[in-house]
């Protein structure tokens, strides 16, 4: 038996709430790696996130600064992490906060011989929500149509363009269907108050949601894809539950996205699958998702394998994965000193 | 009408379809059913085999038949 190779790997996305972020189930596959012994170091931006004080999977945390900070405060931060932990790869889990990491992902090398395994620039920019109908042309992929919207006088005009109902969506997050033109105002002035403009326009789609957690090699070669179907969903529109599909059609669809767009790194595709059986892209997140610990419990470790290729090895592309496999979260009250809440609140570091 | 051959079937009654992701429950004589579509009997051979196991008449049969098939194919466990 070879002996697992120990490396410090830096993780965000710790916010594993009812909305949660990939970091605790990324640190979860890595634990479970057969080729690292991993020390997981997690990067947080708030003080409450739970993976802070989950000590059984995270062994150090630091506050970092949040992604509007620009990237000359991340990389100051990250020089003093890497100072004390001496890491090896970074794992970004949120979207807002990949822009600037990928801008650092050279220096990052060069500097503190960190490495990641991003998706480029342009891939991230043309799979944006308010691109992804183009994305879909470009790449051969059926995308419900959609436009981007600055203001609310641009609403009555839609109906000339879309019919009811109708799916408003946050540049970054959250999305909200709309059956009448009132709510569509409603939606437009809450999403732009939380995450700004442009707000996505979307014709909505009738049909199951299924959605797949790849990861392409950045060379056009999926390494891994696990299609899902979620079976219990919150109010927030996230799953609570889900299953693994026997179903190589949507499989061979991602494969083609990736390989077309040569995409790099872990990603997320969602697709309403119509009752004709066909299959609409809704959104591509480009990293893993919350429910990735899925595709490991399916025998493919995602992060493990984009962990492989940030550090330059090459990877043999997963054939199979366990169909019928489910997941089912839980919350779970960690009970914590306010001596570890005044640590990270005060000192940025638990 | 044949069952799709990747739905799974456990001998408790319990169905999973695998490329939908949805999972039904059925009692004995629908799990009995299920074994003979799979089998690749036709209906007339499996009316003659529940009519000969069990107190139920014909048109009965029929009529309970006929809403468990569309049950079936509504549900993309099995097709035409």
């Amino acid at each position: 038996m070879i002996p697992k190779k120990q490396l410090t790997i830096a993780v965000s996305g710790l916010n594993n709430i009812d909305s949660p972020g990939p970091g605790i189930p990324v640190i979860r596959a890595l634990k479970e790696s057969e080729y690292f012994d991993v020390r997981i170091i997690g990067l947080s931006y708030e003080a409450l996130e739970p993976g802070l004080y989950m000590h059984n999977l995270v062994d150090k945390s630091y506050q970092i600064p949040f992604p509007t900070a620009g990237i000359d405060a991340l990389i100051e931060r990250i020089s003093y992490i890497h100072q004390c932990e001496n890491i090896a790869v970074i794992i970004p889990n949120f979207d807002a906060e990949l822009s600037n990491f990928m801008k650092l992902e050279p220096r990052l090398l060069a500097e503190f011989g960190i490495k990641m395994f991003l998706p480029t620039q342009d891939q991230f920019d043309e799979r944006h929500k308010s691109n992804l109908f183009d994305f879909g042309l470009k790449h051969g992929i059926k995308v419900p149509y959609s436009k981007m919207i600055f203001s609310t006088a641009e609403i009555p005009g839609l109906l000339n363009e879309f019919t009811f109902p109708i799916v408003v969506k946050g540049k970054y997050y959250e999305a909200y269907v709309a059956y009448n033109i009132e709510q569509i105002h409603s939606y437009f002035n809450k999403l732009t108050a939380k995450w700004g403009l442009p707000i996505i326009i979307q014709q909505y789609v009738f049909g199951s949601e299924v959605n797949v957690t790849a990861i392409g090699d950045g060379n056009g070669n999926a390494i891994g894809a696990v299609p899902m179907r979620k079976l219990y969903i919150t109010d927030k529109g996230k799953a609570w539950a889900g299953i693994s599909l026997d179903d190589d059609k949507l499989v061979q669809i991602a494969k083609k996205l990736i390989s077309s767009s040569k995409w790099r790194g872990g990603m997320e595709l969602e697709f309403i699958k119509t009752a004709e059986n066909e299959y609409y892209l809704l959104e591509i997140n480009p990293r893993f998702p919350a429910w990735v610990y899925l595709a490991k419990g399916c025998g493919q470790n995602h992060p493990e394998a984009l962990v492989r290729m940030a550090l330059g090895e090459t990877v043999t592309p997963f054939k199979n994965y366990e169909i019928g496999k489910m997941f089912i979260r839980y919350s779970y009250d960690m009970v914590v000193d306010l001596k570890e809440f005044e640590q990270i609140s005060t000192m940025g570091e638990l | 009408m044949k069952i799709k051959k990747n739905i799974a079937i456990s001998e408790s009654g319990f169905i999973f379809n695998p490329t939908t992701g949805d999972s039904f429950s059925t009692n004995p004589i629908g799990f009995e059913i299920i074994h003979l579509l799979r089998e690749e009997k036709d209906k007339e051979a499996i009316k003659q085999s529940i009519l000969s196991r069990y107190a139920v008449d014909e048109s009965t049969f029929e009529k309970d038949f006929y809403d468990f098939s569309t049950l079936l194919q509504n549900s993309q466990i099995a097709e035409d």
